[in-house]
């Protein structure tokens, strides 16, 4: 777990043609745009230096990186800072910045605060960062010396002000300091936090006022020892880099280091996010409430990955106390969505907690939007914390203004994941930001549903997926038996079928049945769809007695392409006209205008809701998006070759 | 790990570092001849160098710029000091 926070974790993989496309990168409207993409993603020291030097590169070819925003930095250290400087400047576009680094030569950080004709203070920078590390006091140990220890610290903070004087005087910037990362050799040992002037007694005295100093005098503090203890004072500090050049902590951490002080200068510019925009199934809790229901959705104490979901939904309530919005966007019928909130007795989240609650079967990229309306937001100020990667991907693709973190596999991970990516990073707490979140959800509207947003197709096709057909078989079966049992929402007829039933239809060879798996950029789905199909009472005609789709691959259109294989197969086998049934049930809602978009007509609707539908196989098969379609196993009704193609 | 794969990924990772596709590593190149390999081009090297052969080098091993025969030399030796893990 601890490589979220060396290898940046809550940042999507750089594209593997990372290098050309910065060989790519040209002046025009988009520039600025497109470095910020680029450097939204884990980058590591390498290739930070890569993109800072791209930059460099279209700057002094007169380039304009709007509309990232200039910012100037003067950054003075006791340390080699040439490393850091690059990650600096790329870190900063991830944060919308365009950053123009000021540094002296090594080692003039007195000279150049102190006095008011130096170059720094000439240049007039928006912010001073003062990376000072402990060796920068030259701190004396005293163990057991009170009084020299006392001096000590005072010593310390009089030079921490006289900088901050100096810059006030010289160019009146904004002052970062930097709390000390204590290195980890002690020297009597756990003494050493308690006895007054051990090297880790001072450091620990000289943060605890600094933090004070740096938020009295209006200037601001960057918690380096935090982000050391975080990732460990031990790998932290290395003797060889310090050594042979004077590095102050080890090269892995530069990106991480770099990403801290990008994050800093967004809050100090008012640019850290505002809303929490939160999936639900699998992410605020364990499964599917539409399937599962809200005895079996895991979010209980005493369950393991229910604590996981619980430590999330604790988390989002909290930065609900410090002024974090909360909204949810899940695609789910929307009283099925609210029920957990208002039935299940440990669901921590209330709905009285969550300002926009959009919850409908649009894509997520359209409900966020929605989201930003009402809240009257930008789409910059929203974070979006979902499971699913093809819903991040969907979302990074067509609004990249919206942060959206990637999550672990496990969700245990999922709150530390979120705590690392530090959006809502800020740099004071005033008794408004407490109330914040509540004035937003007075104001917020109903949102209203929203045009499809276009540019989806074009998303679909770029997530290169493989469908794949098999008749029921043995292997399948298990996962099959489980989607007729378990499949509540996008399920035609709801009929649940035994193990061995299962087995008849598939040996039976008047029935055709239709297994179906999905795989995209993203990974495997596995098995998303089921049908069975009967031959009808009237002659050279099947009933579709089963259709059945995972809800995580709705909005794919893997339906249409499901229809034109049963199409193909039921033209190969003689069968003229297809039939279906809608059942209703309490949970299906979403499934009842499945005929009608394939193209079926009604012939019959009952009272109760049901209705049946019929369709020619001869009438124009629908549209389907581009995907591999690849069909299996169908011998000897079918035909007689494994036949493999591209619908476009 | 034989010596042309070493050279093979060694290439990879001057391209990186030195953000300079066309550079070819021959055991007589020296640092001083390829531009942009300064001292901290080198030390940045040396890091990506044994984070990616799994391998670490002495502060002594890292602050040497020789030819590149004898780089590959030294990585041959952590090499077989300290097998890379298999990935």
């Amino acid at each position: 777990m601890d490589s979220i926070y060396t290898e940046l974790r809550w940042l999507p993989r750089p594209p593997e043609t990372f290098a050309e496309q910065l060989k790519q990168l040209a002046p025009g409207p988009h520039l600025g745009d497109e470095l910020r993409r680029l450097a939204t993603s884990a980058l590591d020291l390498n290739q930070l230096t890569r993109l800072a030097r791209s930059i460099a590169r279209l700057k002094k070819g007169g380039a304009t990186l709007q509309p990232l925003l200039p910012i100037r930095l003067a950054l003075l250290s006791n340390a080699t800072i040439q490393m850091l400087a690059p990650a600096l400047v790329a870190s900063a576009a991830r944060h919308g910045f365009d950053l123009e680094l000021l540094h002296p030569p090594y080692g003039q950080v007195a000279q150049e605060a102190l006095d008011t004709g130096s170059s720094i203070n000439r240049a007039r920078p928006d912010a001073v960062l003062f990376a000072l590390d402990h060796r920068a006091l030259a701190l004396d140990p005293c163990p057991g010396d009170r009084d020299a220890a006392e001096a000590t610290v005072q010593r310390a903070l009089d030079y921490y002000r006289q900088l901050s004087d100096g810059i006030k005087q010289g160019c009146d910037a904004l002052c970062i300091f930097e709390t000390l990362a204590a290195p980890p050799e002690a020297l009597f040992g756990s003494l050493d936090r308690a006895l007054p002037g051990t090297l880790r007694n001072l450091i620990d005295r000289i943060n605890a006022e600094l933090a004070t100093f740096a938020s009295s005098t209006g200037n601001v503090l960057l918690d380096t020892a935090a982000i050391a203890e975080t990732v460990g004072l031990a790998a932290w500090h290395s003797p060889t880099l310090w050594n042979l050049a004077k590095l102050p902590f080890a090269d892995e951490f530069i990106p991480l280091y770099a990403e801290h002080v990008a994050r800093t200068l967004a809050a100090i510019r008012g640019k850290s996010r505002k809303v929490l925009v939160l999936d639900l199934d699998n992410t605020l809790w364990g499964g599917i409430i539409g399937d599962d229901g809200i005895a079996n959705i895991r979010i209980a104490q005493g369950d393991p990955v229910g604590e996981a979901h619980l430590a999330l939904q604790r988390m989002a309530l909290e930065l609900r106390r410090r002024g974090v919005v909360l909204a949810v966007c899940s695609k789910n019928t929307d009283e099925v969505a609210r029920r957990p909130f208002l039935q299940h007795p440990e669901v921590l989240l209330k709905l009285e907690h969550i300002a926009v609650f959009q919850a409908n079967w649009n894509d997520k990229a359209t409900n966020l939007r929605a989201i930003a309306e009402e809240l009257s937001l930008g789409l910059e100020s929203l974070v979006f914390l979902d499971d699913n990667p093809m819903e991040r991907g969907l979302v990074r693709s067509l609004l990249p203004q919206v942060a959206v973190p990637e999550l672990p596999d496990d969700p245990a991970g999922y709150a530390r994941t979120l705590a690392a990516a530090g959006y809502f990073e800020a740099i004071a707490f005033a008794e408004e930001d407490r109330r914040r979140a509540d004035y937003y959800q007075e104001n917020a509207r109903r949102a209203s549903l929203m045009s499809q947003v276009g540019g989806v197709e074009a998303y679909l096709a770029s997530l290169g997926m493989t469908i794949t057909f098999h008749p029921f078989d043995a292997a399948g079966r298990a996962r099959i038996v489980q989607l007729i049992n378990k499949s509540n929402q996008y399920n035609l007829t709801t009929r649940r079928y035994t193990e061995h039933e299962v087995f008849a239809a598939e040996a039976d060879p008047s029935v055709f049945t239709m297994q179906v798996r999905l795989e995209d950029i993203f990974g495997d789905n596995g098995m998303i769809s089921v049908v069975i199909c009967r031959p009808a009472v009237e002659l050279a005609a099947w009933e579709i007695d089963t259709w059945l789709m995972s809800c995580r691959v709705l909005g794919r259109e893997v339906e249409h392409v499901v229809l034109r294989q049963l199409i193909e197969h039921a033209r190969h086998d003689g069968v003229r006209k297809l039939i279906g049934r809608y059942l209703p049930s309490e949970r299906n809602a979403i499934a009842s205008g499945h005929y009608a978009k394939l193209g079926f007509v009604k012939v019959q609707q009952e009272p109760c809701g049901a209705s049946l539908w019929e369709r020619s196989v001869e009438a124009e098969p629908p549209q389907c998006p581009p995907m591999k379609v690849i069909s299996e196993g169908f011998l000897p009704r079918s035909k007689q070759a494994t036949e493999e193609g591209v619908v476009a | 790990m034989d010596e042309a794969l070493i050279y093979a990924k060694l290439t990879e990772i001057v391209h990186d570092v030195l953000d300079d596709d066309g550079i070819v590593l021959t055991p007589e190149l020296s640092a001083k001849q390829v531009r942009g390999w300064d001292s901290l081009a080198h030390l940045r090297l040396m890091l990506t160098i044994e984070k990616s052969f799994h391998i670490a080098f002495s502060t002594e091993e890292m602050s040497k710029r020789g030819r590149i025969g004898d780089l590959v030399g030294r990585i041959q030796a952590r090499l077989q000091s300290h097998p890379v893990r298999q990935e």
